[in-house]
């Protein structure tokens, strides 16, 4: 018996988008542009050829009635885990598109713990190349040092040569203050960001949720939130010291939002991002010793979360991500202390944020809309996908009033570790079009 | 009464009356031991699991002789290295026990919620014999049956939890368990030994021993892991001894006799005085013998026992 190679391992599948396609009816709004209005949006041949009232008396394309939906600029989710290479089993480059399409993203941004870590152009150019296939821009972030070991810094000149958007070692802490204050330094020369991962490891020290009431109830070993704040704290001061861009990644803690909007004002480049799950849950859901709940950083406290609503209402946080990192069940199953960190984030992130802070009129469409099709883009100087004659169709198109629960059949990352399964959202990213193809949401 | 619960997980959350049904089937089980013949043919038929993660001398002869005096078929699992080391997930080691058809499972695991998460995948009774720094039930009641044996009711006792907090789940599960019962409790140890918040669980924290000791009735001493001081959390066993350490002396600033309990294994001259250990109010060793009789009422009134016994 011979093998045979496999094309795809995957039934669903991007499919071709016609020619021509009629987008009638829908609410078009994208932030950047100031545009908010109800009108018809011409597809010709996958770009954008006239926005306003077409007649389909005698119209020979296809027509989509999207009355009542909203068409926004492409999403996207710029702190991913793909784990290829390394992985596989977890996650790849193409069941994280299809992850990223299923939840209404057409770009996320890898990071780059996977094995080998992307620290070199080659490794970039194996991430662009093999996700050229697909029409969800994979955007990589290179590593900070080399083999994110945190002693010698990447190449980061050639690594931004060959397409890397950002640095980061994410997962671990670039420990030495040094190493992070020339990595500011440098970056500042290629105008891309450091995203720094704050939790200081020697405060961390073996911790496995934040340490607090719920962890002295529950025996956990705990990890301080001010391991965090030093961490925000001493990046903020090495940006304001070196003229750098640091960015936040997930923040968590009232102190460290509270930071960032101090450093904003005295005119630090510096910006933020959180998660879904740290504005959806606390400490307290780990109660249930549900492996899901173990997440880095961990799930905080209430007042922790309501800090976070309150940073993403004025600003001072700037971008939602998911944080997406698929873990295999398996290790997923095993005893609190020993399962891996994180959940999987891709196909909830908008149907969290839509409950958590449009129905509970923390934001508006506009603003939400920002904080996932503007703001990432920005924050990485990079032009975000804008709806407008002549632009490639690089869309979103967004259902504001479906209801929809997450059932564990519809997730297409490879990996289903995630504690909303069975939850109920209003809100749902029904399909995405990007590089003449488009992808029905499965959710 | 009946009581309702398949398995023993914790004191959390666990009424007084249901903590009192535990303690008045112990009493019947406690006369029991002090029969010549002290075996009971109650769980003759039923299979029991000691499935030990985690290295334990009395906690698992305490469970297993428990067991045999109630007539059950007893499987022993101590597993040197953890499932993970395996390969195998702690949920497939037990589903392969209970694919032999057994009962119930005893589970000592260094990770709190090691038997919450069985107790939800089996249909065997669990019994939490520790589960990392999170409960102890069998400890913390055994300590309350002991309690309640010198003083006519545990409402309105005050009982001191002497020494490492922060890591010991006889702490948890005692606390728990006297503040269902009415009792007031006091911890004391170092700063660095005593968790964060802990306030919140109506406990009241002390620094000072010679503070606390004219208030207690009860003194229950903890145990200090060495490994405690090797780590930094603090400066030295003389410096610990000095401060923390029960002794004939400080007992002496009481104006009443003070019950003295350790769930061992002790360091004598360390956390507690050698002659402290051996005074006449010592229960120390009375603590041993009523885990055994505890645990046999763990057993019945999960297979289903009624706390009525003719």
């Amino acid at each position: 018996m011979k093998f045979t190679k496999k094309i795809s391992q995957h039934k669903e599948r991007f499919e071709k988008l016609p020619d021509k396609f009629l987008l009638k009816g829908g609410r078009i709004v994208d932030p950047a542009q100031g545009v908010d209005k109800e009108t018809d949006l011409l597809i010709v041949d996958g770009t954008i050829e006239k926005i306003g009232s077409v007649d389909t008396a005698n119209f020979d394309g296809e027509v989509q009635d999207i009355k009542g939906k909203l068409i926004t600029p492409g999403w996207m989710d710029m702190h991913v885990h793909l784990r290829e290479p390394g992985r596989e089993d977890e996650e790849t480059l193409e069941t994280g598109s299809l992850s990223a399409a299923n939840g209404g993203f057409t770009a996320v941004c890898c990071m780059p713990n996977t094995r080998p870590a992307i620290d070199s152009q080659e490794m970039i150019r194996y991430v662009s190349d093999r996700g050229e296939k697909f029409p969800v821009d994979i955007r990589p972030i290179a590593a900070v040092t080399k083999e994110r070991e945190g002693k010698e810094l990447s190449e980061m000149l050639e690594l931004w040569e060959a397409g890397a958007v950002a640095f980061s070692d994410d997962g671990r802490v670039v420990a030495s203050p040094e190493i992070m204050r020339r990595a500011l330094e440098y970056s500042k020369m290629v105008g891309l960001p450091v995203i720094g991962y704050a939790a200081d490891p020697v405060l961390v020290n073996g911790g496995q949720m934040n340490e607090g009431y719920v962890s002295t109830c529950l025996g956990l070993k705990g990890i301080p939130s001010v391991a965090e704040d030093m961490m925000v704290a001493r990046d903020i001061m090495l940006a304001e010291y070196t003229g750098g861009h640091y960015h936040v990644a997930h923040i968590t803690t009232a102190r460290s939002v509270d930071l960032v909007r101090q450093a904003k004002s005295r005119g630090v480049r510096v910006t933020a991002e959180a998660t879904p799950h740290h504005f959806t849950l606390t400490d307290e859901d780990v109660r249930s010793f549900d492996t899901n709940t173990k997440i880095a950083p961990p799930l905080r406290t209430e007042a922790d979360r309501q800090a976070i609503i309150e940073g993403l209402a004025d600003g001072t946080i700037d971008v939602i991500t998911s944080d997406h990192s698929p873990h295999a069940w398996e290790e997923k199953a095993a005893e609190y202390i020993y399962a891996p960190f994180g959940i999987i984030g891709l196909e909830t992130m908008m149907g969290l944020s839509f409950n958590q802070l449009y129905h509970k009129k923390i934001l508006t469409l506009e603003q939400l809309i920002e904080k996932f099709a503007v703001n990432p883009f920005r924050v990485l100087g990079l032009t975000p996908p804008s709806v407008k004659t002549g632009e490639l169709a690089n869309l979103t198109l967004f259902d504001p009033t479906e209801e929809w629960t997450l059932k564990e059949k519809n997730i297409l990352s490879r990996s289903k570790n995630t504690p909303f399964i069975g939850e109920t959202f209003t809100g749902k990213p029904f399909a995405v079009i990007n590089h003449k193809q488009r992808f029905i949401s499965r959710l | 009464m009946q009581t309702q619960k398949r398995h023993l997980l914790g004191l959390d959350g666990m009424s007084g009356s249901q903590i009192q049904e535990f303690l008045d089937v112990a009493k019947h089980f406690r006369e029991v031991l002090d029969r010549p013949i002290k075996r009971l043919p109650t769980l003759q038929g039923k299979t029991v699991v000691n499935l030990f993660y985690e290295p334990s001398t009395r906690t698992r002869i305490s469970f297993e002789l428990a067991e045999k005096r109630m007539s059950a078929d007893i499987v022993n699992f101590s597993a040197s290295t953890s499932s993970v080391k395996k390969g195998e997930t702690l949920i497939d080691t037990v589903k392969n026990i209970e694919a032999m058809k057994i009962d119930m499972v005893v589970v000592r695991h260094s990770s709190p919620g090691a038997a919450h998460i069985l107790s939800r995948v089996l249909d065997a009774n669990i019994i939490n014999a520790g589960d990392g720094g999170h409960e102890h039930p069998t400890q913390a009641l055994l300590d309350m049956f002991t309690i309640s044996q010198n003083f006519s009711s545990l409402k309105d006792l005050t009982v001191a939890i002497v020494g490492d907090i922060a890591h010991s789940r006889v702490a948890m599960s005692n606390i728990y368990g006297l503040k269902s019962m009415g009792a007031r409790v006091l911890l004391c140890g170092p700063a660095t030994l005593i968790p964060r918040e802990i306030d919140k669980l109506g406990v009241e924290v002390y620094h000072n021993i010679d503070e606390v000791i004219p208030q207690v009735d009860v003194l229950n001493i903890l145990r200090i892991q060495l490994e405690r001081q090797s780590s930094g959390l603090f400066p030295s066993l003389r410096e610990y001894h000095n401060y923390f350490g029960i002794t004939r002396e400080r007992l002496r600033r009481a104006d009443r006799p003070i019950l003295i309990m350790h769930p061992g294994p002790m360091n004598r001259g360390l956390e507690i005085a050698s002659d402290v250990a051996d005074s006449e109010h010592s229960v120390i060793l009375e603590q041993v013998t009523n885990g055994v009789a505890l645990r046999m009422a763990v057993l019945y009134l999960l297979a289903g026992g009624q706390s009525e016994i003719h």
